[in-house]
């Protein structure tokens, strides 16, 4: 199911204001790519434009062409609900739904895609909470609500929230930022899980994680603030943290500034 | 020597008065906001205290005078001999026109919420919430003159459609000729009445959903409703009950709009159409000024049942709220 994602001369704006200028590359299916780069510089104003959650923002706008495999998002007849259940998307701090037992959050997504016989239903949440590592943790207690889980629980049940409905491509903004180290290594082991079947993108501020969990790294930066943030270089993760080809890049990781 | 005195003396005399100083006036000002905190939430009791006690006095005065069944009779004769009077009539009334009241207000009220909070265009969002406040501001009076003008009359098309096509339900059976001056008419009125507090109410519950809440669904491909099914309602489900109880308080205890419109008597009948009922407010206003001692504490007593009428409903507002707590989007 994973997919190739070919983005093209895309721009994104807030009003009047353009956020993320001009950004080209491609996304190989079954990878990770990880988006690093100073606070502002657009990688998650990018990463949102590749499921049209960045529209959903008030005056939000997207110039360009994203390509998931030869489909156009942005084509004129293209429904960005349509989108959004082929792109699933996890976010910085865990949001499961409040209202909902653990079950019920990783079907919500099933349910609004048609009806499933309620033992096809269990078998999926089942076979998403294995895919997300969380099923030992809470199989005794699928009716208690999602948010009477540590934050780390909670989202990996984002996380088997998101594959339960076997999206073609993952989208993680900083999915760890807020999470201790213990839960860090359990997402990260995750991913790397995940990465077999499906394609992910996942924005992080911490380097050494992108070092960790990437098999390919996109650093984005801006000339100023208030400028439109910029694809610097996209390369192989070990190049890019050995031998980058561009000098801001190689001060970023150096930690020289940001 | 000479470096020991300097350090040993003068840093340690300056230093504590300012400390003092500082605390003790945070003290002094704590102590008052104490006071002042302590004192309201205790006067708060003895206010609610006192009107109990008043009430009650008053009301088992009445009632150990009472030659009928207090609960069960219908009739309020309190100047006859023998005084005969009951609160049946009245609780029916009341109760039954709040329903009406609900039953209209609360399904257009969330209506209105949702589209000025998550549909209309910012432009016509903000005028649209201001002229919904502006209903609330319309006195009850006014509200009871257009009632008995306009509504009445307007309403008699209504009622005939009702009693030609729902009559089976009973409810809407019309049996007696007359004004559209019913029960159901009050409801009407009442539910226009209550619209505003608990539109506002909703709106600034839904409005305040958390922005990663929604998000949750739409990046899972919800559609506008299915966000809103998903994550607004679920989110503001008890703001919404306490939005209507803040409504049905006002409905209970609406005095003036009810007693223009209704033409009161002294039957229970669940042909809501047909004019005739009574409510505990309405009845006071109507009664109170000539009524004789006998009279006006009967018709205390009666304020008395609406009295704990009002504080059962708050009561249970507050279990249905509680009850899910943990489900809740208060602590997400």
């Amino acid at each position: 199911m994973a997919k190739r994602i070919d983005v093209s001369g895309l721009s994104a704006f807030y009003g009047s204001h353009k956020a993320i200028e001009d950004i080209s590359m491609t996304v190989e299916p079954r990878s990770v790519t990880a988006f690093i780069g100073p606070s502002g510089c657009g990688k998650s104003t990018f990463l949102r434009t590749l499921n049209r959650m960045h529209e959903v923002t008030p005056g939000g706008r997207v110039e360009g062409k994203v390509l998931l495999d030869d489909e156009n998002l942005y084509g004129s007849a293209v429904d960005p609900v349509a989108v959004r259940r082929t792109v699933g998307m996890v976010f910085q701090r865990p949001n499961p739904f409040p209202t909902m037992s653990i079950f019920d959050n990783v079907a919500a997504g099933l349910r609004l895609n048609g009806s499933y016989k309620k033992n096809r239903l269990a078998e999926v949440v089942e076979k998403s909470l294995k895919g997300s590592n969380l099923w030992n943790e809470v199989k005794d207690r699928l009716n208690k609500p999602g948010s009477s889980l540590s934050g780390g629980q909670q989202q990996r049940l984002c996380i088997a929230r998101a594959i339960a409905v076997e999206p073609d491509v993952l989208l993680m903004d900083e999915p760890c930022s807020a999470l201790d180290p213990i839960s860090t290594l359990a997402i990260e082991d995750l991913i790397g899980e995940l990465k077999e079947r499906f394609t992910i993108v996942i924005v992080t501020h911490n380097m050494q994680q992108a070092a960790r969990v990437s098999d390919r790294t996109a650093f984005f930066n801006l000339s100023a603030v208030g400028q439109p943030g910029k694809l610097i270089e996209i390369d192989e993760t070990e190049r890019i943290f050995a031998n980058p080809s561009v000098q801001a890049t190689e001060d970023y990781i150096s930690g020289r500034f940001g | 020597m000479a470096s020991t005195t300097p350090i040993a003396s003068p840093p340690p005399a300056p230093a504590p008065p300012v400390t003092r100083k500082s605390t003790s006036t945070g003290r002094a000002g704590d102590k008052v906001f104490l006071g002042l905190s302590r004192g309201s939430g205790i006067l708060l009791l003895v206010i609610m205290a006192s009107i109990a006690v008043f009430l009650s006095y008053r009301a088992a005065l009445a009632i150990s005078k009472d030659q009928g069944n207090f609960l069960t009779t219908l009739d309020w004769n309190p100047a006859g001999n023998p005084p005969v009077f009951g609160i049946a009539v009245l609780l029916f009334g009341t109760v039954v026109s709040s329903i009406v009241a609900m039953a209209i207000a609360v399904p257009i009220a969330v209506g209105i919420a949702l589209f000025i909070s998550h549909y209309a265009p910012r432009r016509l969002a903000a005028p649209l919430a201001y002229v919904v406040d502006l209903l609330a501001a319309v006195p009850s009076i006014i509200y009871g003159i257009w009632g008995a003008l306009f509504l009445v009359p307007y309403l008699e098309g209504l009622n005939l459609w009702l009693d030609e096509f729902f009559g089976w339900t009973y409810i809407f059976e019309k049996t007696e000729i007359g004004v559209a001056r019913s029960l159901f008419t009050v409801g009407v009125l009442l539910a226009i009445m209550i619209l505003p507090i608990v539109t506002s109410v909703s709106r600034e519950v839904f409005l305040q959903v958390p922005q990663m809440n929604e998000e949750a669904a739409l990046a899972l491909g919800a559609t506008r409703w299915e966000v809103i099914r998903m994550s607004v309602l679920p989110f503001g489900r008890s703001g919404v009950i306490s939005a209507s109880m803040l409504g049905l308080g006002r409905a209970l205890g609406e005095t003036m709009a009810v007693a223009t419109v209704l033409s009161p008597s002294f039957v229970i009948s669940l042909h809501l159409l047909n004019p005739g009922g009574g409510t505990f407010a309405q009845n006071i206003a109507a009664k109170f000024d000539e009524a004789n001692e006998l009279g006006r504490d009967a018709l205390i007593a009666s304020g008395l049942v609406l009295f704990i009428l009002t504080l059962l409903v708050n009561g249970a507002a507050r279990l249905i709220i509680a009850r899910r707590k943990e489900y809740s989007g208060a602590n997400a």
